[in-house]
């Protein structure tokens, strides 16, 4: 898989690849694994219970939170591979708390989180699971392989039928009666039946599993709309900060710019003024020179609107303003444009700003020859990916610029997802929830 | 000579309208809108349109597309196209046609009036002007073309000026060497980029542009 992805949904997954038959043994022994997950569930249950009933020698009860904490750990394995294996990603459901204060001591703070872990409804719902789960959950897990062990029970029966006849057993392999050769051959066909019909069941069973987990795992409806107003509030306070750094950076360049040069320009006009009769010549230069400042003042001025909002975007919309920006990096850049209309203004602002960072980054970072963007809209979203041919390796963790882009789609709900393995290719996806309206028709 | 102007601001209308009048152009119709323009040229058959890219009632690219509308309907209408930004991609619509007679500047090329004069002028007859800042950015773009890289500095400043759209006359005249020297400097460029040399200015421009666009 892709090395460093960040990703804050489950959206974009690579597509595995395998055989029939490989892909769904593997299924059967990740039941088996789940398997191996319920003991270890049976265990921090019979360890709950113990601590539970020596609670009258107060000591136990402190090894409450720990064992706590350890079945969370314990419940985001089952919800990651929930995700991975059986096809159904499960959210985490737990509540964020702010970093414990400084005031009141080690004691206090234990009490504290100990208290947090206890009055979550979240943490009795992953109790729930593992009592189920340990108690009945498991059989549906180890289904497909135990049809598939018992299929191979019946596919060598030829080879054993006869000691288990001669032991005295009563060896019956499902309606067939081993008593001679024939009826022990014909456990073989019966036998590979059942395999197949174990391996067919697999993919079924762990996606049936996998259901059951979401039923007590996954965030209660409360607990998801917690959960959305926290990220909500947090996005939010990220935007307004953003915005009004952005006007900060605005005013200041107005005032050492385009404003320091007026002010200039108008005392140099005034100069002007006072030798024009004396001096013509002097009064000449002058003015050329308010005329330079001038010019330089209005370049300044369109340097800084297209920092807010390049004339493309607003004249064109994010498929021709991605194709300009293109068009003006010295990187032979593939645009392709499956946009049907456009984005509403904000979510299209910060769909450009975040390709234009993404493609800086390519021409920077990757060592690229080539980079392709594709646009396209699909199942509400408006999705781009950014590719290059560069040496790939690309580290989300290192430095900011990503982590920026992050912070600024995430203001729209939007993700992004970095692919860059060693060697390259990097594709960076970025997806974003919206509407398109229809394109804007000309009179002409 | 006659022509039409399209542009919504009025200050700028009214400075445009007697820069062009003291340089001995005549001002036909002034219009405000793109709508305007087209049926300002089906009455007076300029000899050459000004427009803003910026017009209502959108205030987005509407007088670009009411230029090139204009030139659709009446071919080889010259045009110059004047904006407070220049954009490549709007550049390449201009010059799409392949036909010359274009003109693509900064607003602020008509602080030096003569030079803007003598833009019009050359888009008036069937050449191309195009803002330095187009050329410059073409430039930055194939910085890493090889065959751009053997030429001369000097050889440099003539594509740069001759992308422009300017003549060899005006080409000699701006870097103050003679004609001729030009001409040299201009055939040694079109066999360093294999270009096809050719002794109409106008269609050695566009093929100058072309290679930098391509």
């Amino acid at each position: 898989m892709s090395s460093g992805t960040v990703a804050t949904g489950n959206s974009i997954t690579p597509r595995r690849r395998g055989s029939w038959a490989g892909e769904r043994l593997l299924g059967s022994g990740r039941g088996l694994a789940f398997l191996a997950l319920a003991l270890a569930e049976a265990g921090l249950l019979l360890a709950l219970t113990l601590e539970l009933s020596f609670a009258v020698f107060v000591y136990p009860l402190l090894l409450i939170p720990p064992t706590l904490l350890a079945v969370r750990r314990l419940a985001n394995v089952t919800r990651r591979l929930s995700g991975q294996w059986c096809g159904v990603p499960i959210p985490v459901p737990y509540r964020e708390y702010a970093a414990p204060g400084d005031q009141g001591g080690a004691w206090r703070r234990f009490g504290q989180s100990g208290g947090q872990l206890v009055t979550e409804s979240a943490t009795w719902r992953d109790l729930l699971w593992m009592t189920v789960d340990s108690t009945v959950g498991w059989v549906v897990a180890i289904i497909p392989a135990g049809v598939i062990l018992y299929g191979l029970f019946g596919m060598f029966m030829p080879a054993y039928w006869s000691p288990i006849e001669h032991a005295g057993g009563n060896n019956w392999y499902a309606f067939i009666p081993v008593t001679s050769w024939l009826t022990a051959l014909l456990c073989v066909p019966l036998g590979i039946a059942f395999i197949a019909l174990g391996l067919w069941l697999a993919p079924l069973f762990l996606r049936w599993y996998g259901q059951l987990a979401y039923s007590m795992l996954a965030p209660t409806k409360q607990a998801a709309l917690e959960r959305q107003v926290a990220h909500l509030s947090e996005s939010r306070a990220e935007a307004v900060d953003t915005g009004a750094a952005e006007i900060r950076r605005i005013e200041r360049d107005l005032h050492d710019g385009a404003q320091a040069r007026l002010v200039a320009m108008g005392m140099t006009l005034s100069a002007a003024e006072q030798v024009i009769d004396d001096n013509p010549a002097a009064a000449r230069a002058l003015l050329l020179e308010a005329r330079d400042a001038s010019a330089k003042a209005l370049t300044e001025l369109r340097d800084l609107v297209r920092g807010i909002h390049p004339p493309v975007l607003a004249d064109r919309g994010i498929g021709e303003a991605v194709r300009a920006l293109a068009m003006d990096g010295p990187m032979r850049v593939l645009v392709s444009n499956e946009l049907p209309g456009r984005p509403p203004a904000p979510v299209e602002s910060a769909a450009y700003f975040a390709v234009s960072e993404l493609l800086a980054n390519v021409s920077k970072h990757a060592g690229a020859h080539q980079a392709w963007i594709d646009m396209r809209h699909e199942r509400g979203m408006l999705r781009i990916d950014v590719g290059d041919d560069g040496r790939g390796g690309a580290n989300p963790s290192e430095g900011t610029g990503l982590r920026g882009i992050e912070r600024r789609l995430s203001a729209f709900d939007g993700i992004l997802a970095l692919s860059s393995p060693p060697g390259g290719p990097t594709v960076a996806t970025l997806e974003l929830p919206c509407e398109l309206s229809s394109p804007k028709t000309s009179s002409f | 000579m006659r022509v039409v102007i399209a542009e919504d601001l009025f200050l700028l209308r009214d400075g445009l309208i007697r820069m062009l009048e003291a340089h001995g152009f005549e001002v036909a119709a002034a219009v405000d809108t793109g709508a305007g323009l087209l049926s300002a040229v089906d009455e007076h058959r300029p000899d050459a349109a000004v427009v803003d890219v910026r017009l209502p009632p959108t205030f987005t690219d509407e007088g670009l597309r009411a230029a090139l509308e204009a030139r659709r309907r009446v071919p080889g209408l010259p045009v110059l196209v004047l904006s407070q930004y220049v954009e490549q991609i709007y550049a390449r619509e201009l010059l799409a046609d392949g036909s010359g007679g274009v003109g693509y500047l900064l607003k602020d090329r008509v602080f030096d009036s003569a030079q803007f004069a003598e833009a019009l002028r050359r888009v008036a007859g069937g050449g191309t002007a195009m803002d330095p800042e187009v050329i410059s950015r073409l430039l930055a773009r194939n910085a890493d073309d090889s065959d751009l890289g053997r030429l001369s500095p000097r050889e440099r400043e003539v594509l740069e000026l001759m992308a422009e759209g300017r003549s060899n006359a005006a080409i000699a005249q701006r870097m103050v060497i003679t004609e001729r020297a030009v001409a040299k400097h201009t055939s040694s460029i079109f066999t360093k980029l294999g270009l096809q040399p050719s002794d109409d200015d106008n269609r050695r421009v566009l093929a100058v542009l072309a290679y930098l666009g391509s």
